[in-house]
């Protein structure tokens, strides 16, 4: 049976990760707190809004009211990385080579490791920010589509028309795809080499939450009573495919996913605070937590494979041991 | 749980530049009335005001991608919003100001069409400022001004001091005549009192048409005129004189009781035919066989209605229902509403 360790604090939880195996969980007032051998406590942004896990490098890049970028490493150091003035931040990434990406207004901005800043001006406001996870290029979720930089380079950017408002933006870890979330209940996907598109709609509600699972071979999302899962095996992508619907529940919406890192199995956490497990071959569930407070807003997966760090929109936050 | 988190009201604030609005969000910034407000501005401009709750954010405007022009909301407010509700202890109400020349309708509609803003904050009340010297100007010039006072709950005339007691008549019954259901509150410096534009519940649909002496009354001297004058898209008012310059028209219609078979199939046909060309529509309808008093309002094609309350002693059983809008064929309407009646 799983267990749950829980940590209940006051506030929307932004993100929950793991930080050299340490639970983390940033929240909205900017406060980050971690389960290190007992409760502790550091400040990131004054009003933290966005949050990106940046794996390669074990930190999570923060963006905030204050319109200020942090990285916060395990431990609870915290470091300022860049500064925009007065506007808010509300979107981070970050990429390889220790590149980070973060947005303001209609401006987006990238780090790279030695402190340089680039800057990315665009008619509308930049929405959603990916790097992807081959070459120094990154994409930008817009009104009407998305945009491809080459940051490294001088050179006009790659402009993918969609009509509509792409909100979010990810990219397959091969590379091949990207997808974006809109503002209308569907997610919108090119593929790379040639430029098709697929259109995956038919969601009750908006898509907040993607997670790729292991080599990307399926992308779950939320904005279902079910986690709904594209086939992204073939070269095609989802075209022309069903999704899986794991984890139906008729009173409730999956507000998060997060895939397990070498399996074909997604945690699904809901609008009531609850989180389970569903396995791809068979829709097998396993109950991780029973309702809680709050929406569950963000999830992670430890190395070990054995836990979920969870938080959610209450405040009422966790770790699920699997094993235990 | 957190779906029983109560709404944020919100108050959107319209208006040229130089009609007096950052002067109205500092008085509302720093009155002492015990409200803590949250305004979401275009620029920080003039806010004289060092406060962590001024949001500046770009206007992006979004057009619904379901093949309807008027189906658009204001993006950026969908982000602001929700990053705001992360930390709803901080502040009691929300205040956005648009630009000088922005379009209301937008604004308006990310709070019925976006359903998390939807869940997390409800709009309080449109709130236009009118330059009272400058207005006539401006209605000339733009459909923004215009449109502006067409949308508007509360309409401040400020700058009276400017003008004459004679030019102030005429403004006001040009802004009357665009908006016939609206509030119109006289001052200078933007001294209305705040509560006359905050916290109104004008979107609240057992509010809304309460607080609104003009709705049931008077009027008909309006309406007969827009009447006499259907088909035209340029509508001058004798009364409004020379400086009456615009497209945007009302409707007003009275009926008796209505049979609800006929009228509700009738108000649907007619906002998804006329969704683009209606501004706004309010209106308290009688139901044939309903103890209750049934009000609607709507923008563009969004319609909501609800029963309100039951109808009192003595009270006339009256169906009263008003457009605002462009090329609407008022005549056309009156017949069809005419025969909405329960026999």
């Amino acid at each position: 049976m799983p267990t749950v360790a829980p940590l209940d604090l006051e506030g929307h939880c932004v993100a929950a990760v793991f930080l050299n195996d340490v639970p983390h969980f940033a929240l909205a007032d900017g406060a980050i707190h971690r389960l290190d051998n007992g409760h502790k406590t550091v400040q990131a942004n004054d009003g933290l809004l966005a949050a990106f896990h940046d794996a390669a490098n074990d930190r999570l890049i923060t963006g905030g009211e204050d319109g200020k970028v942090f990285a916060v490493k395990a431990g609870g150091e915290v470091s300022e990385l860049a500064s925009a003035g007065k506007k808010w931040i509300t979107s981070v990434t970050a990429g390889p080579q220790g590149a980070i990406a973060y947005a303001s207004g209609k401006t987006a901005f990238v780090r790279f490791a030695d402190g340089k800043i680039k800057e990315f001006s665009h008619p509308r406001s930049v929405e959603g920010l990916a790097f992807s996870p081959k070459g120094m290029r990154f994409g930008v979720a817009r009104y009407n589509g998305a945009t491809l930089h080459f940051p490294a380079a001088e050179g006009k950017p790659v402009e993918l028309e969609w009509a509509g408002a792409h909100t979010g933006i990810t990219f397959s870890p091969d590379g091949a795809f990207l997808v974006t979330t809109m503002q209308e209940n569907a997610l919108h996907g090119w593929k790379l080499a040639d430029g098709k598109q697929m259109r995956m709609s038919g969601y009750p509600g908006k898509v907040k939450s993607l997670s790729w699972s292991v080599k990307g071979k399926w992308l779950a999302s939320s904005g279902a009573p079910a986690a709904i899962v594209w086939p992204f095996a073939s070269k095609d992508g989802p075209m022309g495919k069903a999704p899986l619907e794991l984890g139906t529940r008729g009173n409730t919406m999956v507000t998060c996913v997060a895939c397990h890192p070498s399996q074909d199995v997604v945690a699904i956490g809901y609008e009531d605070g609850m989180v389970i497990a569903a396995r791809f071959a068979d829709a097998k569930e396993v109950l991780l937590r029973r309702p809680g407070k709050g929406a569950i807003t963000s999830m992670m997966w430890d190395k070990e494979e054995r836990r979920v760090v969870f938080g959610s929109a209450a405040g009422d936050c966790g770790v699920i041991d699997i094993t235990a | 749980m957190s779906d029983a988190q109560t709404q944020i009201p919100v108050t959107v604030l319209t208006g040229y530049l130089g009609a007096g609005k950052t002067t109205l969000l500092n008085r509302i910034l720093s009155d002492s009335h015990g409200k803590r407000y949250a305004v979401i501005v275009n620029e920080f401009g003039e806010i004289g005001i060092d406060n962590d709750l001024i949001v500046e954010s770009d206007e992006e405007i979004y057009e619904m991608n379901n093949g309807c022009v008027c189906c658009t909301v204001r993006g950026d407010l969908i982000r602001v919003v929700e990053g705001l509700m992360k930390r709803p202890g901080r502040f009691d109400a929300i205040v956005v100001e648009t630009t000088g020349l922005a379009d209301p309708v937008p604004v308006a509609q990310t709070f019925f069409m976006d359903d998390d803003v939807r869940t997390k904050t409800k709009l309080d009340a449109v709130v236009a400022l009118v330059d009272a010297k400058h207005l006539p100007l401006r209605l000339k010039d733009s459909k923004e001004a215009e449109d502006q006072i067409a949308f508007a709950d509360v309409v401040v005339l400020n700058k009276t001091d400017l003008v004459t007691p004679d030019e102030l008549e005429k403004v006001e019954a040009t802004i009357r005549a665009i908006n016939p259901a609206a509030k119109i509150h006289r001052t200078h410096r933007s001294g209305v009192a705040l509560d006359e534009v905050l916290d109104r519940g004008a979107f609240d649909l057992s509010r809304a048409l309460e607080n609104d002496p003009h709705f049931l009354d008077a009027h008909d001297h309006d309406h007969d005129h827009h009447h006499d004058h259907d088909g035209h898209d340029h509508h001058h008012h004798d009364h409004a004189s020379d400086i009456h310059d615009v497209t945007v028209k009302s409707v007003s219609l009275r009926g008796g009781e209505m049979d609800p078979k006929k009228f509700f199939p009738w108000i649907e046909k007619v906002t998804q035919m006329e969704g683009p060309n209606i501004l706004r529509l309010k209106g308290i309808i009688a139901l044939k066989g309903d103890e209750d008093r049934y009000v609607l309002q709507g923008v563009h094609m969004i319609l909501e209605g609800d029963h309100q309350r039951a109808w009192k002693d003595g009270e006339k059983h009256e169906s009263r229902l008003v457009f605002i809008g462009r090329d609407l064929d008022a005549e056309r309407l009156r017949k069809s509403f005419e025969a909405c009646q329960a026999a």
